[in-house]
C-alpha cells in the first residue's frame, strides 16, 4: 500500500489492540462509537421496560401494580419510575446513539479524517456515562430514589419535601457525568469539524449530518453549564446550607427553572438535529438526488439552534411571570416553526422528481417526515401561552413531546442503523425482517401517542398515578401501544444481534448512485484506520 | 305533512341531534367525560376564547398535516422507481423557496394575533367583585375568602372507600369551593410547601402556587355547575389525589353560604387560644 503522509509504511494490522484494551482504552472514533451504540441500545431497553410498567399502571382506572404492603398506593414509586424513564430516554439513549453513536462513527469518515480530534479525551466521554448511568440506576435503589420528574424542580426536590435520602444527590452526581461526558464530546467534534476536513471540503461543501453535528455540539457547549450549575446549586441547598431555591432563605424557587429550561430547551434541539442530519442523507440517497437547497437547510439548523436558545420559559407559562414576557416568548416560539418548515418542504422537494426505492432505511425517514409534522404542529398550538392555560401539564403536552422524540428523535436512530449498519459492521440487516420492524412500530407508536391528545384535551394530568374514570378509555388504548411498540422493539434486537452474527456481507457502496459522501468510498466494515492518506475532494 | 314526510323529519331531527351530541363534546359536561376527544366546554369568557382559538388551530393543523401527508403519499407514488428511473437533478427554485418561507410567515401573523388579545385578556382584572385565595399544600388545598370575614376551610379528595352513591372517585372533595355566577372573582395563589398548580380546565384557569410567590388571576363563571379540576405541577406522592371541585351558584344562593360557613369554617386570622399560663411577677413591681 501506498506511503501515509507522515512518510513511513504503518503495518496498522499489527497495532490493532484486541482483547478489553480494546475497548477500554480505546481511542478508535468507530469502536468508541460502537460502545456508545450497544450503551444506548441497552439503557433503551431499561427506560422502555420503565415505560411499559407505567402503561400497564395507566391501562385502567385504580392502582393495580406499583402499590404499598397494605394495598395502597405508592405515588413514590411511580413518580420514580416516570423520572427514571426521562432521565434515561434524554441523557443515556439518544443523545449518545445520536452524538456518541452516530456522530462518532461517521464524522470523521464522512470529512476524511483519520479520527477525531482528540482520540483521548472521545475515551472519557463514553466511560464516563458508564459511572453515570450506575449512579441513576443506583439512585433508586439507595435512598429511596428520585421522584421529581427529570425537571427535578425545587423544593419537591428539596430536602424536607419528601426527598431528604441520597436519592436526589445521586441522580444530580449521575447528571454531572453526562453532562462533563457531553462538554468534552462538544469540544472534540467542533475542534475535528473545524479543523480536520479533507483538502478542498470547504464549510459549504460539508455533508448536512456533519453540519447538523457542529451545530448540536454548539448547543451542547452553552446549554449544558448551566444544567451543570443549576444542579450544583440545588445540591448546594440539599447539603450545604445554600438557599437559592429557599424562600425561606431568601431564595427563589422559580429560578431553578429558568436555569433548568435554558439547558432544557437547547436540550431538545440537541436531540433532534442529528436526526435532521441523517434525514438529508437517507431522502437524497433513495431518490437518487442530491438535497434540495443544501445552504438553506445548513443554515435553517444554525437558525433552530440560535433561536432555541431564546424561547426556554414556553415551558413555564403558568409560573406566574409577567404578561409582556409571556407574549415575548409565544412569539420567539412560534418563529422556530419557519426554519423547521424551510426543511420540511426541503426533504419532500429531494424527493420531488427523483427515482425513490423504498428500503427500511427510507420508510423510516418518509415515516419521520410525515410524524415529526404533527408533532411539530401540536408545538404550535403549545406555543401559545393563552391556550397553554388548558394545556399545560396535561396528556396533550406528553402526546407533543413523544411524537417529536419517539416518533422524531427515534425514527431517526432506526433510520440510522438501518442505512449505516452495513457499513459499520460489514453485515447488511434482512430486508423483510427491517419493514416488519418498520411498520410495527408505526402502528404501535401511534397507538401508542394519538389518543394522548385526547386525554389531555378532556383534562388528565401529567405524571398521576391514577385518573378519573371517565379518562379510562383513551388510556386502554394508549396502553396497547406501548405492548405492540415494546414487543416490535424486542424483535429489532434480535434482528440486530442475527444481522451483526450471521448477516449478507455488503461491499463499500451497497446502496448504488444514491449514496455520494465519503464514507461510501471505504470498505464496510472500514478499516480500523481508514483516511490515512487524505481523500482529495473537489 | 303526511306519515312519510313526519317520518323522514323525525329521522332528520334524531340523526342530528345524535351528530351534535357526538361533537358538540356532551355540551352539558363540566368534567372528563368517557372518550372525549376535544376540551371540555366552556363556562368562563376566558375558557370561551381559549376554545375558539383552539378551534381555529386545529383546523390550520389539521389542513397543513394533511397537506403534507398528501404531498409524500404523491412523490411516493409518482416518483417511485419503478415510475421514474432517471431522477432529475433539480436542486434550487427560487419562487418555491420563498413561498415556503413567507406563507408560513403570514399563518404565524394571522395565529399569533388572536392569541395575544387572548394572553392579555387572561391574565388579570382591575378590580373584582371578590377575591378567592388559594394555597397549595401537600396534598390538598386550602381555600380562604378575604372579602367575606376571611374564613377559610380545607378541600380534600374523598377517598375511594368513603365515596357515597352520585360521587366521583378522584374528583370530589369534601369541602367544594362555592362561588358566585356572573361576577369578577379576583385569584390569588399561594403555596405553604412546594408547587401545586390550580387547574380548572372549564374556567380557562391554570396558575402554579409556589412558595414565597403570590400569583394572581381572574374568572367570571357564566354558569352554575359543579367543575372539576386537578393539581397540575408534580408535589410529590399524591399529586394525583388533590382534585378541585368548585360549585358556582346564583349570587343570592352564594350569600346565605357565604353567612353558613362563617359559623362553620374557622377565621383565617384568628389567633390561638393563648396558653394558660401563670406568671409570677414580684409584689414591689406591681405596686407601681
Amino acid at each position: 500500500m501506498a506511503e501515509d503522509t507522515a512518510g513511513h509504511a504503518h503495518g496498522h494490522d499489527d497495532h490493532t489492540p484486541t482483547g478489553w484494551r480494546r475497548y477500554v482504552y480505546s481511542t478508535n472514533h468507530k469502536d468508541i462509537g460502537t460502545m456508545y451504540l450497544v450503551f444506548s441500545v441497552i439503557a433503551g431497553l431499561i427506560g422502555g421496560a420503565f415505560s411499559v410498567y407505567m402503561r400497564m399502571e395507566l391501562m385502567e382506572p385504580g392502582v393495580q401494580y406499583m402499590t404499598l404492603e397494605d394495598g395502597s398506593p405508592d405515588g413514590h414509586l411511580w413518580n420514580t419510575i416516570v423520572t427514571a424513564h426521562g432521565l434515561i430516554m434524554v441523557f443515556f439513549v439518544v443523545m449518545p446513539a445520536v452524538i456518541g453513536g452516530f456522530g462518532n462513527w461517521i464524522v470523521p469518515l464522512m470529512i476524511g479524517a483519520p479520527d477525531m480530534a482528540f482520540p483521548r479525551m472521545n475515551n472519557i466521554s463514553f466511560w464516563l456515562l458508564v459511572p453515570a448511568f450506575l449512579l441513576l440506576l443506583g439512585s433508586a435503589l439507595i435512598g429511596g430514589g428520585a421522584g421529581t420528574g427529570w425537571t427535578m424542580y425545587p423544593p419537591l426536590s428539596n430536602t424536607g419535601y419528601g426527598h431528604d435520602g441520597a436519592a436526589v444527590d445521586m441522580a444530580i452526581f449521575a447528571l454531572h457525568l453526562a453532562g462533563a461526558s457531553s462538554i468534552l464530546g462538544a469540544v472534540n467534534f467542533i475542534t475535528t469539524i473545524f479543523n480536520m476536513r479533507a483538502p478542498g471540503m470547504t464549510l459549504h461543501k460539508m455533508p448536512l449530518f456533519v453540519w447538523a453535528t457542529l451545530v448540536t455540539a454548539f448547543l451542547l457547549l452553552l446549554a449544558l453549564p448551566v444544567l451543570g450549575g443549576a444542579i450544583t446549586m440545588l445540591l448546594t441547598d440539599r447539603n450545604f446550607g445554600t438557599a437559592f431555591f429557599k424562600p425561606e432563605g431568601g431564595g427563589e424557587p422559580v429560578l431553578f427553572q429558568h436555569l433548568f429550561w435554558f439547558f432544557g430547551h437547547p436540550e431538545v434541539y440537541i436531540m433532534i438535529l442529528p436526526g435532521f442530519g441523517i434525514m438529508s442523507h437517507i431522502i437524497s440517497t433513495f431518490s437518487k438526488k442530491p438535497v434540495f437547497g443544501y445552504l438553506g437547510m445548513a443554515y435553517a439548523m444554525v437558525a433552530i439552534g440560535v433561536i432555541g436558545f431564546v424561547v426556554w420559559a414556553h415551558h413555564m407559562y403558568t409560573i406566574g411571570f409577567d404578561v409582556d414576557v409571556r407574549a415575548y416568548f409565544t412569539l420567539a416560539t412560534m418563529v422556530i416553526a419557519v426554519p423547521t418548515g424551510i426543511k420540511i418542504f426541503s426533504w419532500i422537494a429531494t424527493m420531488w422528481g427523483g427515482s425513490i426505492r423504498f428500503d427500511t432505511p427510507m420508510l423510516w425517514a418518509i415515516g419521520f417526515i410525515f410524524l415529526f409534522t404533527v408533532g411539530g404542529v401540536t408545538g404550535v398550538v403549545l406555543a401559545n401561552a393563552g391556550v397553554d392555560l388548558v394545556l399545560h401539564d396535561t396528556y396533550y403536552v406528553v402526546a407533543h413531546f413523544h411524537y417529536v422524540l419517539s416518533l422524531g428523535a427515534v425514527f431517526s436512530i432506526f433510520a440510522g442503523i438501518y442505512y449505516w449498519i452495513g457499513k459499520m459492521s460489514g453485515r447488511q440487516y434482512p430486508e423483510w425482517a427491517g419493514r416488519l420492524h418498520f411498520w410495527t412500530t408505526f402502528v404501535g407508536v401511534n397507538i401508542t401517542f394519538f389518543p394522548q391528545h385526547f386525554s389531555g384535551l378532556a383534562g388528565m394530568p401529567r405524571r398521576y398515578i391514577d385518573y378519573a374514570d371517565a379518562l379510562a378509555g383513551w388510556n386502554y388504548v394508549s396502553s396497547i401501544g406501548a405492548f405492540i411498540s415494546f414487543g416490535s422493539t424486542i424483535f429489532f434486537v434480535f434482528m440486530l444481534i442475527y444481522t451483526l452474527k450471521a448477516g449478507r456481507r455488503v461491499e463499500e457502496n451497497y446502496w448504488g448512485e444514491g449514496a455520494t459522501t465519503l464514507e461510501w468510498t471505504v470498505s464496510s466494515p472500514p478499516p480500523f484506520h481508514s483516511f490515512d492518506q487524505l481523500p482529495q475532494v473537489k | 305533512m303526511d306519515v312519510g314526510e313526519y317520518r323522514v323529519n323525525r329521522f332528520l331531527v334524531t340523526i342530528s341531534v345524535l351528530l351534535l351530541a357526538i361533537f358538540a363534546g356532551q355540551a352539558w359536561a363540566s368534567e372528563p367525560t368517557p372518550w372525549q376527544m376535544g376540551l371540555q366546554p366552556a363556562a368562563s369568557p376566558t375558557a370561551a376564547k381559549i376554545v375558539e382559538l383552539h378551534d381555529a388551530l386545529l383546523i390550520v393543523i389539521t389542513v397543513i398535516t394533511v397537506f403534507v401527508l398528501g404531498l409524500l403519499l404523491y412523490a411516493s407514488v409518482r416518483f417511485r422507481e419503478s415510475r421514474n428511473p432517471t431522477p432529475s437533478k433539480t436542486t434550487h427554485h427560487a419562487l418555491l423557496e420563498i413561498a415556503w418561507t413567507v406563507v408560513p410567515v403570514l399563518i404565524l401573523v394571522a395565529i399569533a394575533v388572536p392569541s395575544m388579545k387572548l394572553l392579555y385578556f387572561a391574565d388579570r382584572i382591575e378590580d373584582g367583585d371578590m377575591t378567592l385565595k388559594v394555597v397549595g399544600h401537600q396534598w390538598y388545598w386550602e381555600y380562604q375568602y378575604p372579602d367575606h370575614g376571611n374564613f377559610g376551610f380545607d378541600a380534600n379528595l374523598i377517598p375511594e372507600e368513603e365515596l357515597k352513591p352520585g360521587q366521583k372517585r378522584q374528583m370530589d372533595t369534601d369541602n367544594p369551593v362555592v362561588l358566585p355566577v356572573g361576577k369578577k372573582i379576583r385569584l390569588l395563589f399561594a403555596s405553604a410547601d412546594t408547587i401545586h398548580n390550580w387547574s380548572m380546565s372549564s374556567f380557562g384557569v391554570k396558575v402554579d402556587t409556589t412558595p414565597g410567590r403570590l400569583n394572581e388571576t381572574w374568572v367570571q363563571i357564566d354558569r352554575a355547575g359543579t367543575y372539576y379540576g386537578f393539581c397540575s405541577e408534580l408535589c410529590g406522592v399524591n399529586h394525583a389525589y388533590m382534585p378541585i371541585m368548585v360549585k358556582a351558584v346564583p349570587p343570592a344562593e352564594f350569600d346565605i353560604w357565604v353567612k353558613k360557613a362563617k359559623q362553620e369554617f374557622a377565621r383565617v386570622d384568628e389567633p390561638e387560644a393563648p396558653a394558660k399560663v401563670t406568671i409570677k411577677v414580684a409584689e414591689h413591681a406591681l405596686s407601681k
